[in-house]
Parts: structure tokens; C-alpha cells; sequence
């Protein structure tokens, strides 16, 4: 089926199979491999990338569905050369080990500073209120994303060292 | 011979002039990780496109299969092959060795009619896309001849034995050391299964350039790995070239390869084309090692001072049948306390369960969640700070042996870990600290694991524009091993961290051992010196006997190096410019390390100590991790960032194997009841609270000539213990089969009428 989706500013015709995931057009078809596949069920956050803007777990989704979408996938945020903020600061606090969840972590946290500053509640959000920006608050948002090396401490430092540079 | 005393020689680690060795420096690989551009095996680009394989696992548990339809698989859009045992590609019989020195023997996939654990892979489908062959997978059609699955650990118990070769250990006389004493705790623990659930499935991509067989995968260990699938396929050894440059992840689990390697060769070698394979979530959880359950029985018999007059762990635990695996989680203990009657062993069950293999910290991890809750006990009887308690029993030599400790800061840890956390702020009586509607309580544990040097080479090149370039067949998991092996290399050959480049994970490369037992740094970090060392003394010889160079007749052992440039005295020329001319194809040398030979006079180890806070709701019997400090005695630190992360991780794993991990046998079935990332729970941000290592300044000498030693287990031995004895001072209940989910505790809580 012709798919057209813009994936990191360069609009991509595709023909494709229906049952092919965003995840996988973007790591077969398109050889973008820096949305990883760790469960293909919406379980471990590494396949995330940001769909018109919003976070979503790329395995759950079909590419089809994404006709005319804008994708922006790790490739898509910085480069070796000219890292984003949250990229540098991933780097300068130690927030991976393995590697393999973090191009996930980094774009749902670009979702995720977008959804605060939007003011979308999660649980840890007093009922009415604006969300803080809390470790309590991103610990609760960034969740989604499991890391088996475990390095959460140094991803909230992280994030909050990026948070801060990008103010 | 290699003797300890060799390493007593300064050497540029010791020195660190430039201050490198143990700098927070940043991931030499990080700018490719967070990019997303480090390719992991299964993103490897091949020559030409791939074809997807997709392995079909067994649908029981033990038995054989009975027959295999694969007409409609084959028939199926896209299908280029479909095998089961009954066609699959010949393979050399399990076990063969046509190389007598290979480090692995053939395994072979799809070996035979029968199943031997649940999820076995039994089928594979190539097809053009991964589309089509899952599509193709669902339709094999496979009968079987099913036994009823013997896998009720806990029922078999009676029928354990010693693991082969092993004998228990018993020094003085425990059970009349035991008997004797005036204060006892005798209890039994038991630990679950718990899976890996490395966020990179097991996946391999393999192609043929002629007879070379080039296959990437994703393995801790690259020597056994390249001669398994050598032996396996019936190739040389030397026409399989094993790469592994990025790891998602190992922890033990990826410390050999799986049937999508040797499946990927086979179908490559079949089509003539690049196959690619990789596990799914669900097949990673049956089709990988585990980590087995153990049943623990801790006693320990004390004075009313708190010494410990006798002390015994006997383990039980299981392995697949025709494994000898063994869970050894009685054997940290024989150096930790002393006690001069003792009493450690183990007993083995063979079930139809898949392969039990190592896990991070194998043996302390479930070993400390007996013993230093037991020790917690203990203290309380004896009404004893368990602080104290374990000060009172710290052995002035190795308990078991009698052999003086390379370093021991045991004690240190405990000490100071008390004073960072704020111990002196815990209630000894368990329930007493109220947080709105969380019952908040303090435990602690003592941390130990010992450390190993296994033999290693490395190759270090100047390339002639003054480039250092390290290889080795070494591994990362994500362990830190390019970032260390770029420092040792920058701070051996005085050049910026710019100027080194490392290649690992490859099996053309000189052999190391890999990644695992936390070994790596220490062994792989060695050889990367010897390397670096001899390349200094060839630079100064190159360079005193070039009647070009400005050093030419000087003595070569009076060569210095600085910021890339040698000198003697006032002569000076850079490092490229001496390559360039003198060496124009680079310079290239080979360093080994050997363990030393009286290494074993010594009783090695790394200690730590752990210190954790949790807060408990008594209504609903959840626990929360609130604060973890671990403090840790473990040699030279080389980088205390990726360090410091290993610890970090070792200790949230251990609070989630007290509070989550477990993965229980449906015995009617002989499977496991979690097969994904929902059902099997790891911990998430959420879970985890304020967490921090702490590394005190330690040097080994008798460890390896760096005076390192490694952390990647160490972090997690007694973290979740400690966690256990905080919810029991939070709450009053102790519970001691894990994992300590809210209806144990609630059932706990009931009990005491709250």
C-alpha cells in the first residue's frame, strides 16, 4: 500500500506491506535502526518516537495508518556531530549503559517536556493543578520507558540537566 | 611464571600523570548510543538484503515431536525455506570438537525429534520479509508425543544431590558449634526464577563472503561463540568471523549464543543470502537462560556478645536435565564472617526446565537475600545494632582458608555508609515511623563478591598520524569496556583520549575473555597495559635507533611521553612524525596478561555496604523504595561514572529481585507464567527512588598490575536484602519467600493484627 510520511523533515514514499509497524518501516524499509525493538508489544518504550509532535511506541502502530503523518525518530533529533541538549546531556550524566532503550528515553522525553509544558496531568499531578516539574512528576512520565541497566537515577539527572539547558 | 610481586613495578596507571585513570570521562561509544547510529547485530547493513528468519518454539515441555506439517508454511507468500528436524540443514552431532582446542562444541538446532523444555525452538521460516515468514510461522503445524513435565522444583527437593565434583565444606564442627550456642536463627529462604530481560533480544545476522562466514550476534563471549558456530556448521574456525560490537544488554544471559545464531548460518549458507534472526520478547523468556530458584537454609549460632560461633548455608536449586549448572549461592559466605564452625553446600534437581545459566551476581545475588536477613535476625535477638552485629564478626583472615585478605574495607563501608545514610536515625523496634500513609523503616547489608584475573591479549597500533589504536577480542555490555580501554590506552601512551581509537567484538582480534563474573575490566584493562607498555618501549627503540629522529642514540628506556610527543631531555619529535617516517605502515605490538601464579595466597574480593529506606503501606501492602545508598570497596576505580553506573544498577536490580522479579513454573505445563515485559516485572522509573554509589579509594595490589578490581556484580550483592530488612523495620513483618509482593506482606500484617 503507498504510504507517504515525512520521517525526520524528508517526506518518504513507501510501498508497503499493511501489517508493517511504524517500527519496522523505519528499521527495515527506511534503515533508520535507532528506534529499537525490545518487545514489539508496547511494553519497554524503546521503539518510541514522536508522531506529529506526541511520544508514541512505534511497534504498537501500523506504518500505513501514518499516511501523511510527520515522524521524528533519534536520527531526527541530533547528529554525532551537532548533538540536541537532551542527547548531550544523556551523555554527560551517564543515563545508559547498554545503549539500547536510549534513543527511546530521549524522544519520550522530548514528548515528555512537551506534554508538561502543556500542562497534561499524570498521577502524580494534584488533581486541577499545572504538573511541576518534579523527579516524582518525571519518574511517574517516564515509566513507560524501561531500562534493564538501570540507569533511572542518571536518566532523571539527565532530563533535568537538559531541562534546564533548553529553558 | 607470573608472580603477583611482577606488578609491584610502577606503570602508567599507577602514576596517572594526566589524571585520566578514574576520571568520569564520557562514553567513548555514547555520541553513536544516543543517536541511535550504533548498529547492534540485528541493524548491521549486510552486503545485500537480507531474508528474515523466525524461530517456532515447542508447545510442551518434554517429549518428542511426532509429526511435522509445513506444507501450508511453505505454500505461504514470500517462504523461502521451512525446516524442522526432519530437513533442517546437516549439522556436526552436539558436543563434536574437530578443533581439539576449541572453547565451545557443536550445538546444533533443530537437532532431533525430542523436546527437551517448553519453547524449545522446533521450526525456523525464512522468508523475504519479516511480514511474511512470522505470517508463514503461525502455520507450521507440529504433533507431539508429550510427557508429563517433571518441573516442580519445590516437590523434588528429596531427590537433590551434590553438583558434580562438589563437596560440602565444613570447618570445626557445625553442628556441635550450633548446638552449643547460646542465640540461634535457623530459617529457610527461597529465591524464584528471575529472567535477564536484556532490552535487546538475542538476534544474529549472518552472510558468506565465498567460505567465510561472516556473522554478527549479540554475545558476551566472542571466542566460544565463533568456535561453537565454526564446530556446529562444520567450518574452520578460522572462516568464521564473529563480530559483537554493540550489546543491548548481557547480564550473564548472553554469555553463550542461541539457536538464531547457528539458524542464521545455516540459512545464509542455504540461500545464499544474508539471514537475520532475533528472538522475540516472548521467546527470550523460555528460549535464554535463567537464573534458577534456590531454597536456602541459613543457621547461625552465636554468643550473647554477637559472635558467631557457628554459621551454615545449605542451597538448593535446579538445572535442566543433562546440565550441571549450578546456583552457587553458598559460597560468598565462607569469606565473609567469621565463625569457627562452618558448614556451606549445595544440592542439585535436574528438571524438563530450560537451561539455568548465570545472572548478574550469580550465587550472591540470591545467596545475601538468606544471609543478611538472617544476620538482621540475629542482631535483633541478640539486641544488637545489625550494624554492629557484623563489625563483631569481621575475620582478621579469610575464615575458610586461613589466607591473609589482598584488602579488605569491609568495615570501612559499613562505617561510613552508616554515617552518609543517617543510620543512627533508625528505630531498632520495627513500626514506628509513620510518613502520612506510609510506615517508613532503615535496613542494611554487608556486600561481597570476589574477583578474578583470567588470562587476555590486546594489540595496541600507532598508525602514523600518532593515532592509538586498541584491538581485542573484549567485549561491552554496556559495562563501560571502550570508554576504560580508551583511557588505560590515553593515559599508557601520554596521548589526548582523542588520539586512541578501540576496536572490540571482533573474533579476528587478539582473545579476551568477555564480558562477565565481573572479570572484565580488570582482565581485558591488563592486557590493554602489557599492550601499551611494550608499545612505548617499541616507539623508544624505533626512535633512538632512526638516525632521523631527534632522539636517535639515546637510551631508550630514558624516552618520555607527553601530549603525544617523546623526548629525552631536551630532543623532542611528536609520535607522527616518528611513525610517519620511521614506521610508515604503523607500529603495531601485542601485550597478554596470565593470572598470577600465587595470586591464590591471597583472598580477593570486593566488598561494599548497602543501606536502603522503604516506605510500606499497611493497607495496601505495597512497598516503596525510597532512598539506596551502597558504599564500595573495590580496588582502583579506572572511571567513577560508568563504575558508579554499574553500581547504581547492580543495586535497583537487587531491590527489584526483593520486591517484583520472579517468574513461577505452571507445573501442568512445565512453562513459565510471565512471557513478556507486562507479566515479568522489571522496575520502571516509578519504582526506583533517590539512588547513589559511593566508591572509596582503594588500590589491590595483588589483584592485576592496574590494582583494579571489578563492580558489575558487586552492586547488586545484598542490595535486596537490605531492601527485605527495611520493610521489615518499616513494618514488622519479614518475609522470606521472594519476592515480597503485597499479599505476602498483607498476610503478614493480618497476622500481627494490624
Amino acid at each position: 500500500m503507498r504510504t507517504t510520511i515525512t520521517v525526520n523533515g524528508e517526506a518518504r514514499s513507501l510501498d508497503l506491506d499493511t501489517r508493517t509497524t511504524l517500527l519496522d518501516m523505519l528499521r527495515e524499509h527506511l534503515k533508520l535502526t535507532g528506534a529499537k525493538k525490545g518487545c514489539d508489544h508496547g511494553q519497554c518504550g524503546a521503539c518510541t518516537v514522536l508522531v506529529n509532535g506526541a511520544r508514541i511506541n512505534s511497534c504498537l502502530t501500523l506504518a500505513v495508518s501514518h499516511d501523511g503523518d510527520e515522524v521524528v525518530s533519534i536520527e531526527g533529533v541530533g547528529t554525532v556531530g551537532r548533538l540536541h541538549p537532551v542527547q548531550q546531556a544523556f551523555l554527560a550524566e551517564d543515563a545508559f549503559q547498554c545503549g539500547y532503550c536510549t534513543p527511546g528515553q530521549i524522544c519520550s522525553t522530548l514528548g515528555m517536556l512537551r506534554e508538561l509544558e502543556a500542562g497534561v496531568p499524570s498521577q502524580e499531578t494534584a488533581p486541577g493543578a499545572k504538573p511541576d516539574f518534579t523527579g516524582a512528576e518525571i519518574r511517574e512520565r517516564m515509566s513507560g520507558n524501561i531500562c534493564r541497566c538501570t540507569a533511572y537515577p542518571q536518566i532523571i539527572a539527565a532530563i533535568q540537566r537538559a531541562a534546564e539547558e533548553m529553558a | 611464571m607470573t608472580s603477583v610481586h611482577d606488578w609491584d613495578v610502577t606503570n602508567p596507571v599507577k602514576t596517572n600523570r594526566t589524571g585520566l585513570i578514574g576520571k568520569a570521562v564520557e562514553r567513548y561509544e555514547g555520541p553513536l548510543k544516543v543517536t541511535g547510529t550504533a548498529p547492534y547485530a540485528y541493524e548491521v547493513q549486510p552486503p545485500s538484503p537480507p531474508a528474515y528468519g523466525v524461530m517456532v518454539g515447542a508447545a510442551i515441555a518434554a517429549g518428542r515431536i511426532t509429526g511435522a506439517d509445513i506444507a501450508a508454511a511453505e505454500a505461504s507468500p514470500g517462504v523461502l525455506a521451512v525446516w524442522t528436524h526432519l530437513n533442517v540443514p546437516k549439522q556436526a552431532p552436539r558436543g563434536t570438537k574437530a578443533h581439539p582446542r576449541s572453547s565451545a562444541g557443536s550445538r546444533p538446532a533443530l537437532e532431533d525429534e525430542r523436546v527437551a523444555y517448553f519453547g524449545q525452538p522446533v521450526a525456523f521460516v525464512i522468508a523475504d520479509t519479516l511480514e511474511n515468514a512470522v505470517a508463514a510461522s503461525h502455520l507450521v503445524k507440529l504433533t507431539y508425543d508429550a510427557d508429563a513435565p517433571d518441573v516442580d522444583f519445590l516437590a523434588r527437593l528429596d531427590e537433590a544431590g551434590q553438583p558434580p565434583g562438589e563437596q560440602d565444606v565444613e570447618i570445626g564442627d557445625f553442628a556441635a558449634g550450633f548446638a552449643a550456642a547460646a542465640v540461634q536463627v535457623d530459617g529457610t529462604w527461597t529465591t524464584p526464577i528471575q529472567n535477564h530481560c536484556q532490552m535487546e533480544p538475542c538476534a544474529s545476522l549472518v552472510w558468506f563472503e565465498g567460505d567465510k562466514c561472516i556473522a554478527h550476534t549479540s554475545v558476551q563471549m566472542v571466542k566460544p561463540a565463533q568456535h561453537g558456530l565454526a564446530e556446529t556448521i562444520g567450518i574452520p574456525r578460522d572462516n568464521v568471523h564473529l563480530m559483537t560490537r554493540y550489546i543491548g544488554g548481557g547480564f550473564g544471559g548472553k554469555g553463550q549464543t542461541y539457536d538464531d545464531l547457528t539458524l542464521a548460518a545455516l540459512g545464509a549458507k542455504a540461500l545464499g543470502r544474508p539471514v537475520k534472526v532475533a528472538f522475540t520478547r516472548q521467546q527470550m523468556m523460555h528460549g535464554t537462560v535463567h537464573r534458577p530458584a534456590t531454597v536456602q537454609r541459613v543457621r547461625l549460632g552465636a554468643s550473647r556478645d554477637g559472635t558467631l560461633d557457628a554459621m551454615s548455608m545449605m542451597t538448593w536449586t535446579h538445572c535442566h536435565k543433562g546440565g550441571n549448572f549450578t546456583e552457587h549461592a553458598s559460597n560468598f559466605c565462607r569469606a565473609l564472617y567469621a565463625a569457627p564452625n562452618r558448614l556451606t553446600g549445595h544440592r542439585l534437581v535436574r528438571l524438563d526446565l530450560p537451561a539455568a545459566g548465570a545472572m548478574r551476581a550469580p550465587g550472591e545475588a540470591s545467596g545475601t537475600m538468606s544471609l543478611e536477613c538472617a544476620m538482621d535476625e540475629l542482631a535483633e535477638k541478640l539486641g544488637l545494632d545489625p550494624l554492629e552485629l557484623r563489625i563483631r564478626n569481621e575475620p582478621a583472615v579469610d575464615p575458610e582458608n586461613g589466607r591473609p585478605f589482598s584488602m579488605r574495607q569491609l568495615v570501612r563501608c559499613l562505617k561510613e555508609g552508616a554515617q552518609l545514610f543517617g543510620w543512627d536515625r533508625r528505630l531498632p523496634t520495627p513500626g514506628q515511623v509513620r510518613d502520612g500513609r506510609w510506615l517508613v523503616g532503615m535496613g542494611m547489608a554487608a556486600a561481597i563478591r570476589g574477583n578474578f584475573l583470567l588470562p587476555a591479549k590486546c594489540s595496541f597500533t600507532v598508525e602514523p598520524d600518532g593515532t592509538i589504536v586498541v584491538r581485542q577480542g573484549m567485549t561491552d555490555i554496556g559495562t563501560g569496556t571502550y570508554t576504560v580501554l580508551a583511557q588505560i590506552a590515553a593515559e599508557t601512551l601520554a596521548v589526548p583520549l582523542g588520539q586512541v581509537r578501540v576496536e572490540i567484538g571482533d573474533s579476528e582480534l587478539p582473545p579476551a575473555p568477555g564480558s562477565g563474573g565481573q572479570f572484565g575490566a580488570a582482565t581485558a584493562g591488563s592486557a590493554a597495559l602489557m599492550a601499551g607498555m611494550k608499545l612505548r618501549t617499541a616507539i623508544a627503540e624505533l626512535a633512538t635507533g632512526d638516525p632521523g629522529s631527534p632522539l636517535h642514540a639515546g637510551a631508550p628506556d630514558e624516552v618520555t611521553f607527553q601530549d603525544g610527543v617523546i623526548a629525552i631531555s631536551n630532543r623532542s619529535e611528536t609520535l607522527s612524525d616518528l611513525i610517519r617516517r620511521a614506521a610508515p605502515d604503523g607500529l603495531t605490538v601485542e601485550g597478554e596478561v596470565r593470572p598470577a601464579q600465587d595470586a591464590q595466597q591471597w583472598s580477593t574480593q570486593t566488598y561494599g555496604s548497602h543501606f536502603v529506606e522503604v516506605g510500606v503501606d499497611p493497607v495496601t501492602g505495597e512497598v516503596r523504595v525510597r532512598r539506596m545508598l551502597g558504599v564500595f570497596a573495590a580496588g582502583r576505580i579506572l572511571n567513577a561514572a560508568t563504575a558508579r553506573s554499574q553500581l547504581t544498577g547492580g543495586m535497583i536490580w537487587g531491590a527489584a529481585s526483593a520486591l517484583t522479579e520472579a517468574n513461577p513454573v505452571d507445573v501442568r505445563y512445565g512453562s513459565f507464567l510471565n512471557q513478556d515485559l507486562a507479566q515479568y516485572l522489571v522496575p520502571v522509573q516509578a519504582d526506583i527512588g533517590e539512588v547513589d554509589a559511593i566508591m572509596l579509594d582503594e588500590v589491590d595490589d595483588k589483584a592485576n598490575p592496574m590494582g583494579i578490581k571489578g563492580v558489575g556484580e558487586l552492586g547488586n550483592s545484598g542490595a535486596g536484602a537490605a531492601v527485605a530488612n527495611a520493610v521489615y523495620n518499616a513494618c514488622g513483618v519479614r518475609v522470606r519467600d521472594y519476592p515480597i509482593t503485597p499479599d505476602k506482606l498483607l498476610a503478614g500484617l493480618i497476622a500481627q493484627g494490624r
